[in-house]
C-alpha cells in the first residue's frame, strides 16, 4: 500500500482487490470465530477455562493471527475512504490515519492472540 | 382526494428558497402537469425543462418530495403527501434557474469515461456478428437503454461527497462498451474509469439501481468494471 498515495488506477485496482480478498477472508473468520465462541461457551465461561485451552495451542494462533492480518488489510482500505469522503480529509492525510490505524490493529491484535496463545 | 394541492416549487438558483402555489388537483395528474399548470397559470417566470412527455427525452427529471424522478411520467397521487408536493431541482447539479439544472458537467462525464464507440471496420467490411445470447451482449444489452435523464447522478451519494466522481450514468455507459466485442478502445476506457473518481469510488450503496425510471443497474456495472478493472491490474494492462 506505499503506492496508495498516489490514487491512481493501478493502485485504486490494487486496492480493491485486497480488500475483496481480506473481506472474504474475514467472512470465513467470522463465521469460525462466532461458531468456536458459541461451542467454547456451552459449559460457562471463565477465564482460566479458555486460557487452558487456548494455551500452546498453535493452530487456534494461527488462525486468529490471519484473523488479525485480514482486519489489517481490510480496516485501513475503508477507514481512508471514510476521511476522504465523511471527514473531507486529503488523500495524503486520509492515508496517513489509515495507515497508523492499520499497525495499531496489527500490533494489538497480534499482541492479544501471544497473549492467550503463548 | 382534496380539490387543491400546496406545492412547493424551488425558486432561484443555488441559492433561493421554496416558493408556495395552489394548483388544482385532477384525476391521472403528472407532476409535470402541476409544474406546467404553475408557469401557465400562476408564474410564467417558472424555468423548467421538459420535452417528449412520454418518458422517451429524459429532460424533465426533477426532485418530488426529496427523490430524483421523471416528472412526465411520475402521477401526484403516487408521490403526494397528502396534498403537498415538494419540487426542487435536481441535487449534485448547479442550478440554472428554478427547476432546470446545469448537465454539462454530467454529460462531460461520459466523455472523460471513453463512452464513445472506437470501432475498426468501416462500410466496407462485414457486419461482425454478435450473438444476442452471448454474455457480453446480455450484460451490454442490460444497460444500454440509459437516456441520460440524471436521475442515478442526482441520486448519489458519492457524487454529493467526491464532486470528480464520473457517476453512475457515465460508468454504466462505459460498462455496456467494455461489453461490445467491436470496440478497440477497451484499454484505454478501463484506464479511464478506474481509480480515485472512477469505478473504484462506489460504495455500492445503489441508490441508482433503485432510482433508475429504466430499471437499470449501474451498480452491477460499475462491479463489474471493478472486476475487469483488477483483472487488467494483476495482468499489468493498466499501467
Amino acid at each position: 500500500m506505499s503506492s496508495a498515495l498516489n490514487p491512481d488506477a493501478v493502485t485504486q485496482a490494487k486496492l480493491w482487490y485486497w480488500q475483496r480478498i481480506s473481506a472474504m477472508v474475514l467472512a470465513l473468520c467470522v463465521l469460525v470465530h462466532l461458531g468456536g465462541m458459541i461451542y467454547a461457551v456451552r459449559g460457562g465461561l471463565s477465564a482460566a477455562e479458555i486460557l487452558g485451552r487456548t494455551h500452546g495451542n498453535w493452530l487456534f494462533g494461527i488462525f486468529y493471527a490471519v484473523f488479525v492480518f485480514a482486519c489489517a488489510v481490510h480496516v485501513p482500505i475503508g477507514f481512508a475512504r471514510i476521511c476522504e469522503e465523511w471527514l473531507g480529509l486529503k488523500a495524503g492525510a486520509a492515508w496517513l490515519i489509515a495507515k497508523a490505524l492499520g499497525l495499531v490493529i496489527l500490533v494489538m491484535g497480534l499482541r492479544a492472540v501471544y497473549g492467550v496463545v503463548a | 382526494m382534496s380539490a387543491t394541492l400546496k406545492v412547493k416549487v424551488w425558486r432561484g438558483k443555488t441559492s433561493g428558497s421554496f416558493v408556495d402555489y395552489e394548483v388544482p388537483r385532477l384525476e391521472s395528474q403528472t407532476v409535470l402537469d402541476v409544474v406546467t399548470h404553475i408557469q401557465r397559470h400562476l408564474d410564467p417566470s417558472l424555468s423548467y425543462r421538459f420535452a417528449c412527455r412520454v418518458g422517451m427525452c429524459g429532460s424533465c427529471a426533477m426532485t418530488v418530495n426529496g427523490v430524483a424522478r421523471w416528472t412526465c411520467r411520475t402521477h401526484v397521487s403516487k408521490v403526494a403527501d397528502g396534498d403537498a408536493l415538494e419540487i426542487a431541482p435536481l441535487s449534485n447539479l448547479p442550478v440554472i434557474k428554478d427547476l432546470a439544472t446545469d448537465m454539462r458537467e454530467f454529460f462531460d462525464k461520459w466523455a472523460k469515461s471513453h463512452g464513445q464507440f472506437k470501432g475498426t471496420k468501416t462500410r466496407h467490411d462485414e457486419f461482425e456478428q454478435v450473438r444476442p445470447e452471448s454474455r457480453e451482449r446480455m450484460a451490454a444489452n442490460a444497460g444500454i437503454e440509459c437516456i441520460g435523464c440524471g436521475v442515478c447522478y442526482a441520486s448519489c451519494d458519492v457524487v454529493t461527497w467526491r464532486p470528480d466522481f464520473l457517476g453512475p450514468a457515465a460508468l454504466n455507459r462505459a460498462w455496456t462498451l467494455a461489453n461490445d466485442v467491436r470496440d478497440n478502445a477497451q484499454r484505454e476506457r478501463l484506464k479511464a474509469v478506474a481509480g480515485d473518481v472512477g469505478c473504484h469510488a462506489c460504495h455500492t450503496q445503489g441508490s441508482c439501481s433503485e432510482r433508475c425510471p429504466k430499471q437499470i443497474e449501474p451498480t452491477a456495472g460499475i462491479a463489474g468494471l471493478k472486476r475487469l478493472a483488477g483483472r487488467a491490474a494483476v495482468r499489468g494492462e493498466l499501467e
